[in-house]
């Protein structure tokens, strides 16, 4: 058996593992299920609703533009730590232009998100909800509405 | 005594075969993994913090905190329970899945402690929740807590699951 053989009983065995365990929970584990116990965990309190809600589709651009710093991280840490050798090897020169070019490309990317506004939480909500007018929080706006419609109390 | 918690019974001295019970194994592997739940009432919970540090270590007891009762299996009420947050203690136990062990940690946790007057303390929380250990002291020092915990598990390991009747 060579090496690959090796790997591929580990994975095996790793595969294997997963299900055998899962049967001897079936088997040792008791099981009492009540309303309280698959309730929602809410730390203790009692839960209002269903857990399952829509998270506003802006997060997503935010999750979008964290990658632009995840990848830069990540990327660029191991570069670090061979730059020495590079340096010593007389490669220093080719090693910076080479991370530097990488790096403004990711900051291109960030340039872009804030030209076109995607940093700015706020910005969205006008254009979110389809409204003219100047900048305002979500708040302000709320009012303004219920002001229209002649409520005196907004 | 230490025959009792040795779970290998081994045939003879050489003997290259180890017999033992499921409910000794299933045994030995619940008291050695007691995750307990993330849950700090009042001052208790400092002295719950030291122990689960470096210098007590709970963790080489197989214990570590789990910050939902869904991996939880050992509840240690740390702290004073006012009536408000009575329900949710319990609501909390409901939540855990089974086996489930109670520790009542402090005075509070036990009778309400310094509080025993109060109108808004509860006295006790085996007043909610079966208990399995009490812990004396205000608060108890990590190595108080540490034996407390080592009480639950040579409880664990006297349960029968599968052979009923005591062996």
């Amino acid at each position: 058996m060579n090496v690959y053989g090796n790997i591929f009983v580990f994975f095996a065995a790793g595969l294997l593992f997963v299900f055998l365990v899962m049967a001897l929970v079936k088997i040792v584990a008791p099981r009492r299920p009540n309303c309280e116990k698959n309730a929602t965990y809410e730390c203790g309190e009692k839960p209002v609703g269903s857990g399952w809600l829509n998270f506003n589709a802006r997060f997503y651009l935010i999750a979008i533009l964290f990658i632009i710093f995840d990848v830069e991280l990540v990327l660029v840490f191991p570069v670090v730590v061979r730059f020495r050798d590079q340096l010593a090897g007389g490669n220093g020169a080719a090693a910076f232009l080479d991370i530097f070019l990488f790096a403004a490309v990711l900051f291109l990317g960030l340039v872009y998100a804030w030209k076109n506004g995607y940093l700015e939480w706020l910005r969205g909500v006008r254009k979110q909800l389809r409204v003219e007018g100047p900048i305002t929080t979500l708040k302000d706006w709320m009012a303004e509405q219920s002001r229209a419609r002649g409520d005196r109390n907004a | 005594m230490l025959e009792r918690f040795n779970i290998v019974n081994r045939l003879s001295g050489d003997a290259d075969l180890i017999l033992t019970t499921v409910d000794e194994a299933v045994n030995l592997a619940r008291a050695n993994s007691l995750w307990y739940l993330l849950m700090g009432l009042a001052c208790c919970s400092i002295e719950l913090m030291q122990t689960g540090g470096p210098r007590a270590d709970l963790d080489r007891f197989g214990s570590l905190f789990r910050a939902t009762p869904r991996q939880s299996d050992l509840m240690i009420v740390a702290g004073t329970i006012t009536l408000k947050m009575a329900p949710r203690l319990r609501r909390l136990y409901d939540q855990m899945a089974e086996p489930k062990y109670v520790i009542a940690m402090g005075s509070c946790a036990n009778c309400g402690g310094p509080f025993d007057r109060s109108y808004s303390v509860l006295r006790g929380v085996d007043k909610i929740i079966p208990v399995d250990v009490y812990l004396p002291g205000c608060p108890p020092r990590p190595e108080a807590l540490t034996e407390a915990l080592m009480k639950v598990q040579e409880k664990i390991k006297k349960e029968r699951y599968f052979l009923k009747k005591e062996a």
